[in-house]
């Protein structure tokens, strides 16, 4: 028994494999899925989501929010943004994280710099495990 | 002058010509642009299925929230129109027929008594509505003809927060669908507030189990919070996708319809010009026939009897000649 697992975003299909586990961060902290899991939603954070494949290799990817959904061992992630990790741009990443941390620097009550600030730190966590 | 009126037709049917060369490369455009409108519509559909069977396990798992994006309210007083047209003309009936059909709703309306407000995307509906000095709350231009879904986001985001915030009662949505190469309608209707979760999944197209008992995170109602957002967000992408499907098709047709036009205004104008020469070569013969009669009858005349006026005339030509 292996997961089908289903990763789209809103514009496209943009990844599909099958595994033996899938990791994911929810509200409510890290959740591992294995085939077998009884049905389950929930809303994910931006973080890193990690799918071993069938063939023990793990394939790391890059969501910023979206949500999680598992029945039957089909596993559908919907995300605005996802990125699979040897598709992350780094010098963007740092480039973006510097540049939120400056605006956070001179007002650090700005929304969209936290959030910019978060995104890039996912991503370079992510492009960081990868090898 | 004979030819003159030779020489006008081939300028007309050289300017006719390259009109129909612009017409026949639109048309074209256009076709791929269907094509790649109606995959880009093909891709977003996973999407938007999983969001609404989300949702239907969420009713079927008797999750009920007082979300304010599915509040009925019993009396609207101001009724917002969103409308999708295009940025660019040259597409046939399409805006025309969107923008009728979309202020005959207004117009009903407000014989109702209600106010309205207008969030319009494409600048065709700008243009309209201004121009007749309609009230405009937000327009959106650049984005109708290869919409992405952060322009989704932010027209959603607009239109979520004037009908939460109360601005607006009910919110309808005015756009043209898809329905095939050949086919696309107009239709006006209601964007917000949502079909309640229970409706939504019943009309739904989504896939899922509805038996099975779902656990959610954090709850089915923080769930359902997070997703209602991303539902109306995804419902406007599509029908944004499906306007620009359908736009793009119009517009093929209008431009076939007018390259047709231009070859037959061609083979017209073609057969105009070509009796025209005629005309002109059969006039020049008369002429030349005519002048050559006349010189020989007024020939034989001056041999027979001479006409003591020709003769004088002759003289005085020969003399200024020499």
């Amino acid at each position: 028994m292996a997961l089908r697992v289903e990763i789209v975003s809103p514009e496209k299909h943009l990844f599909s494999a099958s595994a033996k586990m899938v990791v994911a961060r929810t509200t409510e902290g890290d959740i591992a899925f294995e085939p077998g899991h009884i049905p389950f939603a929930g809303v994910l954070l931006p973080g890193r989501v990690k799918v071993i494949l069938e063939n023990g290799s793990a394939q790391h990817m890059a969501v910023h929010s979206g949500f999680v959904e598992i029945s039957h061992n089909d596993v559908s992630i919907l995300s605005d943004v996802a990125e699979l990790a040897h598709e992350i741009d780094v010098a963007r990443a740092q480039e973006a994280l510097a540049k939120a941390q400056t605006t956070l620097a001179s007002d650090s009550q700005d929304s969209s710099a936290k959030e910019a600030l978060i995104r890039a730190q996912v991503r370079l966590n992510v492009a960081a495990e990868t090898p | 002058m004979p030819g003159s009126q030779e020489r006008i037709l081939r300028r007309r049917i050289t300017s006719v010509n390259s009109t129909k060369k612009i017409t026949r490369a639109m048309e074209l455009i256009a076709a791929t642009r269907v094509a790649r409108a109606q995959r880009r519509a093909q891709q977003a559909r996973p999407y938007a299925e999983r969001i609404t069977s989300v949702i239907e396990d969420l009713a079927a798992a008797g999750a009920q929230v007082e979300h304010p994006l599915l509040e009925n309210r019993e009396h609207p007083k101001r009724v917002g129109f969103l409308i999708i047209t295009s940025d660019r003309g040259l597409a046939g009936p399409y805006n025309s027929s969107v923008i009728r059909a979309a202020e005959k709703e207004l117009m009903a309306r407000r014989a109702d008594g209600k106010d309205y407000s207008l969030v319009l995307i494409g600048r065709k509906a700008v243009d309209y509505f201004r121009f007749r000095n309609y009230e405009i709350a937000h327009s959106f231009t650049g984005i109708s003809d290869t919409p992405r879904y952060g322009d989704a986001r932010e027209v959603a985001r607009v239109v979520s927060d004037q009908f939460i915030s109360r601005h607006v009662d009910e919110v309808l949505l005015a756009y043209m669908e898809f329905v095939s190469l050949g086919t696309q309608r107009v239709v006006v209707r209601r964007f917000l507030p949502l079909l309640d979760m229970t409706q939504i999944a019943a009309v739904g197209e989504g896939q899922a189990e509805a038996r099975a008992a779902f656990e959610f995170e954090p709850t089915p109602e923080g769930v359902l919070e997070a997703l209602l957002p991303r539902y109306v967000e995804s419902r406007l992408f599509s029908a944004l996708l499906d306007a620009a499907a359908s736009e793009h098709a119009n517009r093929q047709r209008a431009m076939k319809a007018a390259t047709d036009n231009a070859e037959e205004l061609i083979v017209s104008l073609t057969r105009m010009m070509n009796r025209a020469r005629q005309d002109a070569i059969t006039t020049e013969i008369m002429e030349i026939v005519g002048g050559a009669e006349a010189l020989r009858s007024s020939a034989a005349r001056s041999s027979s009897e001479p006409d003591p006026d020709d003769i004088r005339e002759l003289l005085a030509a020969d003399k200024s000649s020499s």
